[in-house]
């Protein structure tokens, strides 16, 4: 059976640091971080670097300021709409599916099943994704035609799966899954002992959620918001391949001004792209800081 | 102490019927392609396509380079940072997350502006760049699979019992460690795959001829085959964590960058 951990981000070792000696012991390392400096490093201070020189190379925070125009600001405005929306969503029906595999006395089968099969659709993103709900629920999808049969006309009615809420619809398949697995232990983590120690106090069910287990869950679940806020911030390809291109994403945006200069200004692209990575990186230290509340309560 | 189960199986069935339908949609989509029949004649026209069979053995070489240069680079160093320098423990953590700052379109942005004046004007310069852009992608998964390995044999130990014998450093690394690490090596072998074969913005962008942009190409001029290719796909991803989760150790990273 499949055992999908949280990720544990890396704690600052608080051991006093010896002072900085040289040794050959540098050697042992040396080809990964030549490799990570190469390919990640210098293309990311690059980014940087760009994103404060105009044209002919010389300082300037144009571009910064730049990201301030309604088209801009407007494709940050439906990318964190859009992540907010799914995570939220895709936050409460993973946790409620969560919640039924370990406490709800179902057979171990449906459990197995649905992390087995969470670890595989968390992967399937992208434009075979893209397809699959391209053919679900496209102008000619399964799913449309069989409610047409019963008298329902989704594409009549307003609905379009090239849209906000199309693609909404879409991502949840990816971000559900996430939810699934990285809520699974903090589940496995409430102790019976709790609930019963509840019991006994004479809290009901509504008492022991909103006293005991929701607080106890609470720096779990906005962990899990927070990653999947940046899974679907940063994700591209499924909203390339579901619209063509046709939403006003960042990630879209970016794709664009590389295979053609679409903003007309490589420097705004450069604010652009470091615009995304400060939203990125925020949220996963937020989300260092909720892992290290959390481990109190996982041991 | 009777619980009510009713709760449990709606939450169940309503994810279950959003996780099934869309497949089993996709599917019979698929299988329209004849006019009033059913039958697997998008999947024979996939599979005739000579693109389908070039564009598949590209992504999968690349896979497999970028699968052997991740191994070599992320074994070393992990084994390097338990065994003489568990202080870098941090930094090495932190580097192997970054796909998830950086996101595939950010990071493909930031190596074609750094190296389109120098190795993207040379005939491999975009290979090269494709096959270092998924290295990093992989690192996640490989680290994640590869410290979990790690912590489970010896390290020390085994490391002394070779020196003991006379064995170098080479002799260590790659017939001591490496065979102990098989499981960990084939579960981020598989994960990197299963992220590889799919990849679209990253092959895309640097205008090579992979699987991801072949697909999505292929769907502007067909409406059955795209469907079929999905299928494909998703059969993939799940044949790759299948043999994650069978190798027991199973370790499926879910913090890979956003797609």
């Amino acid at each position: 059976m499949s055992s999908v951990q949280p990720v544990r981000l890396p704690i600052a070792p608080s051991a006093p640091v010896r002072r900085f000696t040289w040794s050959w012991d540098w050697l042992g390392v040396a080809p990964f971080f030549a490799f990570a400096i190469a390919f990640l490093f210098i293309p990311a201070a690059s980014i940087f670097i760009r994103s404060f020189q105009d044209s002919s190379g010389s300082p300037t925070l144009q571009n910064i300021f730049d990201l301030t125009q309604p088209f801009i600001l407007s494709a940050f405005a439906v990318s964190i709409r859009l992540s907010l929306f799914t995570a939220l969503l895709g936050c409460l029906i993973g946790g409620l599916m969560a919640y039924a595999i370990t406490l709800g006395n179902l057979p171990r089968v449906v459990r197995s099943s649905l992390s087995s099969f969470s670890g595989v659709a968390a992967n399937f993103a992208g434009v075979p994704l893209a397809f699959a709900f391209i053919a679900t629920l496209g102008r000619l999808g399964m799913v449309t035609d069989w409610l047409k049969w019963i008298g329902l006309d989704l594409y009549q009615s307003g609905f379009n799966i090239y849209t906000f809420w199309g693609l909404s619809f879409t991502y949840l398949y990816f971000q559900i899954p996430l939810a699934v697995l990285m809520l699974l232990p903090a589940f496995d983590g409430l102790k019976r002992e709790w609930r019963e120690a509840a019991e006994n106090l004479g809290g009901s069910t509504w008492d022991y959620w909103r006293y005991v287990g929701l607080p106890i869950l609470a720096p779990s679940i906005l962990g899990t918001l927070i990653l999947m806020f940046g899974n679907a911030f940063g994700a591209q390809a499924t909203a390339f391949a579901l619209t063509g291109g046709q939403i006003n994403l960042v990630s879209i945006l970016i794709g664009a001004q590389i295979s053609g200069d679409a903003l007309q200004n490589p420097g705004l692209g450069n604010a652009l792209a470091l615009g995304m990575v400060v939203v990125m990186a925020l949220s996963i230290a937020v989300y260092g800081w909720l892992q290290q509340r959390v481990s109190r309560w996982l041991q | 102490m009777t619980q009510n189960r009713v709760w449990p199986w709606l939450w169940i069935a309503i994810g279950g019927a959003y996780f099934v339908i869309p497949l089993v949609a996709t599917f019979i989509f698929s299988l329209k392609a004849e006019r009033d029949t059913l039958g697997f004649l998008a999947y024979s026209n996939v599979f005739d396509d000579p693109n389908f069979l070039n564009s598949f053995t590209f992504s999968m070489m690349v896979a497999l380079v970028a699968i052997a240069l991740s191994w070599l680079l992320v074994v070393p160093t992990v084994y390097w940072v338990h065994y003489r320098m568990p202080r870098l423990r941090f930094v090495v953590e932190l580097m192997t997350l970054m796909p998830f700052v950086v996101p595939a379109v950010v990071l493909v942005f930031g190596l074609i502006r750094t190296y389109n004046t120098t190795l993207l004007n040379s005939r491999q310069g975009g290979w090269v760049l494709l096959t270092a852009a998924y290295i990093i992608l992989s690192f996640p998964y490989m680290y994640r699979s590869v410290d979990t390995g790690m912590r489970a044999i010896d390290v020390r130990t085994l490391t002394e019992a070779a020196q003991s014998m006379g064995a170098n450093w080479q002799t260590i690394i790659f017939r001591v460690i490496f065979p102990n690490l098989r499981v960990s090596l084939l579960n981020g072998a598989f994960l990197t795959f299963a992220i590889v074969m799919g990849e679209f913005t990253i092959a895309a962008l640097l205008a090579q001829p992979a699987f991801g942009p072949y697909m999505n190409l292929l769907s502007s001029s067909r409406i059955y085959e795209p469907s079929a290719l999905a299928i494909i796909s998703f059969a993939l991803t799940w044949g790759a964590i299948a043999l994650v989760q069978f190798l027991g150790r199973g370790n499926a990273q879910n913090l890979s960058g956003p797609r």
